[in-house]
C-alpha cells in the first residue's frame, strides 16, 4: 500500500470540522445522538497515516476537546489517546477488514470511550443518566462509513493532483 | 506517557483549581470555534432585523416606549419603597443589602454536552464574570456561572441535576432548596415534609441562604401535586419562571455583598441599578 502523506494541516483541517461537528446546536432528539465526531476522525486518521497521527496527536486534540465541551480536564485525553493506542497496534489488520468488520471495531472503540466516559462522570459526583447517553455509540457506528469515504476522498485528492 | 499524563491532570483538576490558567490558555485556541458555530445564528437574527418593515418596527418601539413607562413609574413606587424599608431594618438594627449590578450576556447557540443543562454565553473573565455568579432573565433565575474563560462562560441551568437552589415560598416564608431534575421544565423540591403548608401556585423565591444568589428573585412556580400520606415526604414539582429554553439574552449580576451601615445614606458607595437606569433613559 503506497502511502500518500497529507500535510499536517489537512489532519487538522478535518479534526477542526469534526469539532465543530460536536458543538453544532442540532434540535431536539438529534442533540442527544451527535456522536462523538472528533474520535472518529481521529481515528481514521490513526488507521490511515499511523506515521503522521499518532497518540500525542490525539492527546493533544483530547485536550483540546475537554475544555471545548467543559469537561473536566484529561478525559478525552485519557480516552482518545487510548484508544488511538489500539488502532496504531492494530492499523495494519484493520485496514484489510471490509466496511461492516471495521464498524464492529469502531462500535467497541466508541462503547469504550463512553464507559470510561460514564466511569470518570460517576467518580466525580455519582447521578442518574438518561438512558440516551448511549445513543452516540450507536449512531457513530452508522456514521463512521461516511467518516470513511469523505477523510478518503480529502486524503487522496491531493495524490490525483 | 499519555495516559500517566491524562490521569495526573484528572486528579488535579478534581483536587484542585490549578489548572484553570492552563485551561483558560487552551481556550482561546477553541472558542473561536464556538463563536464560528454561533454565526448562522446571529446572521440569521441580523437578516430578519433588516428585512423587518417599517410598520412593524414602528409598532414595536411604541410597544417598548409603553412597557419603559410603566416600568419606570414601577421603580418610582420600588425606589421609595426600597428607601422605607432600609430605615425600618435600621429601626430594627439590621443590614441591608445593597443592589445589583449586571451585565447583559448573550447565549451562544452551541450544545456541548445534551445530557447536561450547561449553556455557554459570549461574556468571560475579560468582563470581569467568575464562577458562582448569579445568572438571571427578565423572568427569574436561571442558574449560576459554572466556569467562567476569558470569552466565554459556562452555566449552569437551575434544572441541571447536579445543581441546588435554596429557596422560599413566597406566601409565607417556609425555607426549602430546590434541585434541578434534568428536564428544561421541572424543578424538585424533595425536602419538604407532609404536612408543609405549600399549595399549588405558590411561588418560590430565592432566600439568599448560601450567598450564592441574592434573595428576593423568583425562581418557580409549584405544580399540582398529591400528598401520599403514608410517606414522610411529599414529592413537589415546580415549574422554572425563567424561560430557559427561549431566551437568547441573560443577565449576570453582581451581588454587592457589603451592607449599609446604619448612618450613612445607602446611594453613597456605588451606582445602583435603580439610579442607573433612571439616569440612563432620560430624554
Amino acid at each position: 500500500m503506497i502511502d500518500s502523506q497529507p500535510d499536517f494541516g489537512r489532519i487538522i483541517l478535518t479534526i477542526i470540522v469534526a469539532m465543530c461537528l460536536r458543538i453544532v446546536p442540532w434540535p431536539g432528539f438529534l442533540a442527544s445522538i451527535n456522536p462523538d465526531w472528533v474520535l472518529l476522525v481521529l481515528i481514521y486518521w490513526a488507521l490511515a497515516v499511523p506515521e503522521t497521527a499518532g497518540i500525542f496527536n490525539a492527546w493533544t486534540f483530547g485536550l483540546l476537546t475537554d475544555v471545548l465541551t467543559g469537561r473536566v480536564f484529561g478525559q478525552y485525553a485519557l480516552s482518545y489517546s487510548l484508544i488511538i493506542y489500539c488502532c496504531l497496534i492494530l492499523h495494519k489488520r484493520l485496514r484489510q477488514f471490509p466496511l461492516p468488520q471495521q464498524g464492529l471495531f469502531i462500535f467497541c472503540c466508541l462503547l469504550f470511550s463512553q464507559v470510561l466516559l460514564f466511569w470518570l462522570k460517576n467518580i466525580q459526583h455519582p447521578d442518574q443518566l438518561h438512558a440516551s447517553f448511549w445513543l452516540p455509540v450507536f449512531t457513530g457506528t452508522l456514521c463512521w462509513p461516511l467518516v470513511y469515504t469523505a477523510l478518503r476522498r480529502v486524503r487522496l485528492s491531493r495524490r490525483a493532483k | 506517557m499519555a495516559i500517566i499524563a491524562s490521569v495526573a491532570l484528572l486528579i488535579t483538576e478534581h483536587t484542585s483549581h490549578k489548572l484553570d490558567s492552563l485551561r483558560a490558555a487552551l481556550s482561546i485556541v477553541v472558542d473561536p470555534l464556538k463563536y464560528l458555530i454561533d454565526l448562522p445564528t446571529v446572521l440569521i437574527e441580523q437578516a430578519d432585523d433588516a428585512v423587518s418593515t417599517y410598520s412593524t418596527l414602528k409598532k414595536e418601539n411604541t410597544q417598548l416606549r409603553e412597557e419603559q413607562f410603566i416600568d419606570k413609574t414601577r421603580l418610582l413606587k420600588f425606589d421609595s419603597l426600597e428607601k422605607e424599608n432600609i430605615r425600618l431594618r435600621a429601626l430594627l438594627e439590621n443590614s441591608f443589602k445593597l443592589g445589583e449590578q449586571l451585565l447583559i450576556a448573550e447565549l451562544l447557540s452551541i450544545n456541548t454536552a445534551p445530557y447536561e443543562n450547561i449553556v455557554v454565553v459570549n461574556k468571560g473573565t475579560r468582563f470581569g464574570v467568575h464562577p458562582q455568579q448569579p445568572v438571571l432573565d427578565a423572568n427569574g433565575v436561571v442558574g449560576q456561572v459554572f466556569r467562567a474563560l476569558p470569552f466565554t462562560s459556562e452555566i449552569m441551568l437551575i434544572t441541571d441535576p447536579n445543581h441546588a437552589i435554596p429557596v422560599q415560598v413566597n406566601r409565607n416564608g417556609l425555607l426549602t432548596i430546590a434541585i434541578g431534575s434534568g428536564q428544561l421544565n421541572r424543578l424538585n423540591l424533595p425536602f419538604l415534609p407532609n404536612n408543609a403548608d405549600i399549595r399549588p401556585g405558590d411561588l418560590l423565591i430565592t432566600s439568599g441562604l448560601g450567598g450564592t444568589f441574592p434573595s428576593g428573585y423568583p425562581v418557580a412556580v409549584v405544580d399540582d401535586f398529591t400528598p401520599i400520606t403514608n410517606k414522610p415526604f411529599v414529592n413537589i414539582t415546580a415549574t422554572p419562571k425563567a424561560m430557559l429554553d427561549r431566551n437568547r439574552e441573560l443577565l449576570i449580576v453582581w451581588s454587592d455583598s457589603s451592607s449599609v451601615s446604619l448612618t450613612t445614606q445607602p446611594s453613597a458607595p456605588n451606582e445602583k441599578t435603580p439610579e442607573g437606569v433612571g439616569a440612563g433613559t432620560t430624554p
